[in-house]
């Protein structure tokens, strides 16, 4: 053990009581941050988590119509000099839906970071039960690709039906719960929809809960061909459900299938932008407001480091005239800052997982953008190297200028003062 | 009374033409007037003088806790006056021990550690050649049960017997003793001096003490009085 270390320990109990407190700070800075962190960020992991089980990382639907300045650029020879015309996204037109959704799904599946590609068709409805009528949206889908892109599969809860009699009944249907609610329709009853003038009889299959109400309201899941027959959509899509193997390359991958393929693309970032800035909003805000916990510890070390000196100063004009440089003084007090900053994040990081556990632990009932009965935390390595790095940055800064003042004394002057 | 110089005695630390101002605007103070001063290694060399005259002053400067104003100082033939802090620092660890009116002893450590405290700084020796060399010491203070005490459990007398040993500890070429027993009894001031003056000669290193007593003066080898700022014999 370093001679500055054994010197900055037994300074350590010096001032004890004001040295707890700010240990305590810390302690108390460092967890709290931690807490905060995983909670925020866990409702916005969980919120991922829907919306990516919902509606895919990537999703292609509206045709991009080339304008005139982008065919005379597409029009050029080989060999011919080459110019690319970019038009302004916001200008360009789009036609409605995919028009060869087969190709585009095979063209998508060749993309190295594509897991799974749905091909969905879209139309409006009114359902209606023996009990009442409602609004709804048919999708029509293959099950088995779109349990690729979604968590379709999770969503069917127990005791509300199953998959294999959906797949196993052509006139099945997969209906969201608060449809059903509304309709009272339960497995195994039977329903009309009604899409224009068209109107035929199906059968619950299951019912699916993704806890987004505006999407267990509105959703009806059918069979892609019996979809098309129903909204009289007998070629083409209305988008494409595309899922992911790395969920945060969305955004580069959504750019590159546009520019290839042509149609508007987007990603679950762009689609969600607004939810997750507000997370994100939330989780700075909520970081900002525990760092004065840390920042008011800081203060009340650098106050005790203060004190430690002007109380020190005999012992640092000793140790000064027995050899021991300024740096060795300085040492000394940013040791004693470095062994509460230690201390203070260890104990942080227990008091955090600690209670980071307990409010996993908590029974909460959240419906609207998601659905959870209880709180929602992510347990992050990042959030304790933040918390250590924001704790190091204001324990250290509160050390250094105590310990600059400690060694820029002169051991002369402070002896004489003693003697006189 | 003093005994008569040893004239082939080696010059363990010399000063020329010593100034110092202390203060500022009106309040500044010429405190030394052109000290100059030598002591040698194996004898006791007291300066006395009235309060204020310059005596600590003087022996702060030849410590190299203080820089003059004009002149200069020698240890052990190196001129050090001019040096840079971080010289005058490692020249005070291997070549300068001092013992203070008030004793300085860090509190939260044993007398052990006390004395241990100059050797860790040099680094010379292993941490059981430390332990050895101050249990030694403090044996030689008469201090040798009481290693492991803190130095609040200490009395005034035997914290500062602790502190020459700490002073020896790196078996400076020169002890600088700023009135070592002005804090203590007739007793206790006889005990401290003997012990610092025979364990200074034994292990021949020069010794330069500051005191108001008389009696301590009289039983060095050399007494150099001050007034106003100079030496005056």
């Amino acid at each position: 053990m370093s001679t500055n270390l054994r010197i900055a320990l037994r300074f350590l109990t010096a001032r004890k009581r004001s040295m707890l407190m700010s240990l305590a700070g810390i302690i108390f800075g460092v967890g709290f941050f931690i807490v905060t962190q995983a909670q925020t960020s866990g409702f916005e992991q969980f919120f991922i988590r829907t919306i990516l089980g919902t509606n895919g990382a990537i999703r292609i639907e509206d045709k991009i119509q080339d304008t005139i300045f982008a065919m005379a650029a597409a029009g050029h020879d080989a060999g011919a000099s080459k110019f690319e015309v970019r038009v302004d996204r916001s200008a360009r037109k789009y036609i409605e839906g995919v028009e060869d959704p087969a190709l585009l799904a095979e063209a998508l599946r060749k993309f190295r970071n594509v897991a799974g590609v749905s091909t969905v068709v879209e139309g409006s409805v009114i359902a209606d039960s023996s009990f009442k009528n409602d609004s709804a949206k048919v999708y029509g889908i293959n099950l088995d690709d779109h349990l690729v892109v979604s968590d379709l599969a999770a969503q069917v809860q127990r005791g509300s039906g199953s998959l294999e009699d959906f797949r196993s009944t052509p006139q099945g249907v997969l209906l969201g719960k608060v449809l059903a609610d509304r309709l009272q329709l339960v497995v195994g009853d039977s329903f009309t929809l009604q899409a224009g003038t068209e109107q035929r009889r199906y059968r619950v299959s299951a019912i699916y809960s993704t806890g987004v109400s505006d999407i267990d309201k509105v959703r009806i899941y059918l069979h892609l061909g019996e979809a098309r027959s129903l909204l009289k959509k007998t070629a083409g899509a209305s988008f494409i459900q595309v899922a992911l193997f790395d969920r945060d390359r969305a955004p580069q991958d959504a750019v590159q299938m546009e520019e290839v393929l042509r149609h508007s693309t987007k990603s679950w970032q762009e689609r969600e932008e607004s939810w997750l800035q507000a997370f994100k909003a939330l989780q700075i805000s909520a970081a900002l407001t525990v760092s004065t916990i840390i920042l008011i510890s800081g203060l009340g070390m650098f106050n005790t480091l203060a004190m430690i000196v002007i109380e020190k100063t005999k012992e640092i004009a000793i140790l000064r005239s027995m050899g021991y440089t300024r740096r060795d003084i300085s040492r000394i007090f940013i040791w004693l800052g470095a062994i509460v900053l230690v201390i203070g994040t260890i104990g942080g990081w227990g008091l955090g997982a600690g209670v980071t556990y307990g409010v996993s632990k908590m029974p909460i009932r959240i419906r609207g953008i998601f659905s959870a009965d209880s709180f929602q935390v992510s347990w992050n390595i990042w959030h304790y190297v933040v918390a250590t790095v924001t704790a190091a940055v204001v324990v250290m800064t509160a050390a250094v200028i105590p310990a600059r003042r400690a060694a820029r004394l002169e051991p002369g002057d402070i002896i004489r003062g003693t003697s006189q | 009374m003093s005994a008569p110089i040893q004239a082939g005695a080696k010059v363990a630390l010399r000063c020329e033409g010593l100034h110092r101002y202390l203060g500022q605007g009106e309040g500044r103070v010429h405190v030394l007037r052109g000290v100059s001063f030598e002591a040698r290694s194996g004898q006791v060399t007291a300066i006395v003088g009235p309060s204020g005259c310059g005596k600590s002053t003087t022996l702060y400067l030849l410590g190299l806790l203080d820089q003059p104003d004009g002149g200069s100082i020698w240890i052990r033939d190196q001129l050090m006056s001019n040096s840079s802090d971080l010289d005058r620092t490692a020249a005070r660890c291997e070549h300068i021990g001092f013992v203070f009116q008030f004793h300085f002893l860090m509190q939260e450590f044993s007398a052990l550690d006390n004395v241990m405290m100059p050797m860790r700084k040099l680094g010379r020796l292993t941490e059981e050649a430390m332990v050895a060399r101050a249990q030694s010491l403090l044996k030689d203070v008469g201090l040798g049960e009481k290693g492991h005490r803190l130095a609040t459990q200490l009395s005034g007398g035997e914290q500062q017997r602790v502190a020459v040993a700490r002073a020896l500890a790196n078996q400076p070429a020169i002890i600088l003793a700023d009135e070592p027993t002005g804090n203590l009894d007739v007793k206790n001031s006889g005990l401290v001096f003997d012990l610092l003056t025979r364990l200074a000669k034994e292990n021949g290193q020069a010794v330069v003490l500051v005191t108001h007593n008389p009696d301590i003066a009289n039983r060095c080898d050399e007494i150099r009085p001050m007034r106003d700022g100079e030496f005056v014999k």
